[in-house]
């Protein structure tokens, strides 16, 4: 009779009593949804877009091993190193502006204030709605004719007539980039501000009685105490700078004169309306160089991270 | 730097009782709030751009631009009547809240099994999931289009949900790892000790102690579905299965004629959702941003 109850209440807790004999193997079973589904829908295709850029391949139509022959196509082509100069200028030059104000809003959200809260998660806002959406009212503010920017700089009588901001070259990169600071910052500014609280603030009580000044405090305690997170922040911005699709596939789709074509807008500009799913590939495959640069630099960021914060996590 | 004395007793954050009020005015007060005018603007043009009657739309001289007279409800009743908008919500809702638990469920066990059951090779199956994390969908998306269609699911809500986990996974697997890894340890040996199994740890003891971070994960990923894009533009062909974004870009673009104020107002409902849902979690979402960099 004991030997009933004990083993008759649940079958299913000595089925998994006997998996549970060896962590190893329970591991692997628990492990294995998330393993089928990622090499199904992430390694597989990754590997398959490879091939792809090897091929011709176009919709409805099963391409062939064509070598390395959309690469040496995509190396005559002018429009292609245009949009590769596109997207390293739209990528560091967003970037760096990203840094600068996210740094600059992360110091000042850090401040002792009232409604810090308040300010904090209102600053997050542009980050939170989807970045199509957003996009959509940025057109509408650079919109050529009736410009809400355009008509207050006319009231403050600084410009005669409205600013083309999508038709001309120069401004609609500018355009484009202004649009990706704006929802760029607060990630950069929110993560800094997670960074800079985990200092001290004796260490900065004890610089300010040795008589440091406002500069050298940031300069050799902050920054410090805080690169090996701005390594990572930066890392994760470049990357989602680097491959942007949907801003600039609302504003502008490429132009003016491909001036704001970047890779991933190329690509899928080949390979959907185009129809070269071949070279499309190759276009993609090829913004992936810079990308393992960027995450070679966010590992040593990360290996960084254990003996500056001293263990703080 | 000089000390003021009406603000010495406030000694709780840093050294800020060092400045004085005027300075900090205009150290810290004025930039702040020029950021947040320039952060908050197009969210009040969109809004305002929504309830604005055409005539006023584009009328400068007569109407202040930043201000509306006699707001309407015409370009919501358009969207919300004459349109699929309400067909575009329904499926982001339906494909984002799908997407988000298939994560969810994968990546609690996915986490579970790395950080706490440490397998052999799960050091490196983690450092897997992060790489998984790194690999954006500008670059998976031709591939995948030609999978989707392999599998005969192309234009449905299937080829949605089964592809946004390949961005959920990761990253809520990486975030819940963190979690774990904050929970003590002893609460499971415990478990162990008195005669639990694995299964019965995981599910009694180790998520009722995840809550924040599942609900962390949770909404994140949500957000995310509901902001993707390029998969939503290219594996999607028909009006009634688009999502909100691309619906908005694709079908309220006409030609040459811009509604602007309908456009604004799909923009505005279209974002509504995910910001009412950041402002009762906000600290669950800053937590999972910063603790997805900071891990």
């Amino acid at each position: 009779m004991a030997n009933v109850t004990a083993t008759e209440p649940s079958p299913s807790r000595s089925f998994w009593a006997g998996i549970g004999q060896g962590r190893h193997v329970i591991g692997i079973v628990f492990m294995l949804p998330a393993a089928v589904f990622l090499l199904f829908f992430l390694t597989y295709p990754l590997g398959l877009g490879v091939w792809l850029g090897f091929t011709d391949t176009r919709i409805g139509r099963a391409g062939e091993f064509i070598g390395l022959e959309n690469y040496q196509s995509l190396m005559g082509d002018s429009l292609f190193w245009l949009v590769v100069f596109n997207t390293i200028l739209y990528t560091v030059a967003a970037s760096i502006l990203k840094f600068g104000l996210g740094l600059w809003l992360a110091l000042l959200l850090n401040e002792n204030m009232p409604f810090k809260a308040f300010f904090r998660a209102v600053v997050l806002l542009p980050w939170v709605v989807p970045t199509v959406l957003s996009a959509i009212a940025f057109w509408w503010i650079f919109d050529s004719q009736y410009s809400i920017i355009s008509w207050a700089l006319i009231k403050m009588e600084l410009i005669s007539a409205p600013i083309n901001f999508l038709g001309d070259v120069a401004n609609a990169r500018a355009s484009v980039i202004a649009a990706n600071v704006w929802r760029g910052i607060p990630f950069v500014a929110i993560s800094l501000l997670a960074g800079l609280q985990t200092i001290s603030p004796s260490l900065h009580e004890a610089a300010t009685l040795d008589g440091a000044t406002n500069w050298q405090r940031f300069r050799y305690i902050t920054l410090p105490m805080l690169s090996p997170i701005i390594a990572v922040v930066m890392t994760f911005s470049v990357l989602f700078t680097f491959t942007d699709f949907q801003l600039i596939y609302v504003l502008t789709r490429g132009g003016p004169l491909n001036s704001t074509h970047l890779m991933a807008t190329l690509s899928f500009q080949r390979a959907i309306p185009g129809g070269s799913l071949g070279e499309g590939a190759a276009i993609a495959v090829a913004m992936i160089p810079f990308l393992l640069g960027a995450i070679l630099f966010s590992y040593f960021g990360l290996q960084r991270r254990k003996w500056q914060q001293g263990g703080a996590d | 730097m000089t000390q003021s004395s009406e603000q010495m007793t406030d000694n709780s954050t840093g050294m800020s009782y060092l400045d004085s009020l005027p300075r900090r005015l205009i150290t810290v007060i004025l930039p702040l709030l020029v950021f947040v005018f320039v952060l908050l603007f197009p969210f009040y043009w969109m809004a305002i751009t929504a309830i604005k009657p055409n005539y006023q739309l584009t009328d400068y001289n007569n109407y202040s631009p930043l201000w509306v007279v006699e707001p309407t409800l015409e370009h919501i009743k358009y969207l919300l009547f004459e349109t699929s908008y309400p067909h575009w919500l329904w499926n982001t809702i339906y494909i984002s809240v799908a997407a988000t638990i298939i994560s969810l469920v994968t990546s609690v066990f996915a986490a579970y099994a790395i950080e706490r059951l440490r397998f052999n090779g799960s050091r490196w199956v983690g450092l897997g999931i992060f790489l998984a994390y790194l690999v954006p969908p500008s670059i998976l998306f031709i591939p995948l289009a030609i999978m989707i269609f392999g599998l005969g699911i192309y234009d449905t809500k299937l080829a949605l949900i089964l592809t946004y986990p390949t961005f959920l996974v990761p990253f809520s697997t990486w975030l819940l790892m963190g979690y774990f890894r904050s929970i003590p340890f002893e609460l499971e040996e415990c478990a162990l000790v008195d005669g639990a199994s694995r299964w019965q740890i995981l599910i009694k003891v180790l998520l009722p102690l995840s809550v924040p971070g599942l609900i962390s994960a949770g909404i994140f990923s949500f957000t995310l579905s509901w902001n993707e894009f390029i998969y939503a533009l290219t594996f999607i062909q028909s009006s009634e299965n688009k999502t909100v974004p691309v619906g908005v870009l694709t079908e309220l673009v006409r030609s040459d004629v811009y509604e602007w104020g309908s456009l604004m107002a799909g923009a505005l409902l279209g974002s509504l959702p995910v910001v009412i849902l950041y402002s009762f979690f906000v600290d669950y979402y800053v937590s999972s941003m910063t603790g997805a960099v900071k891990e």
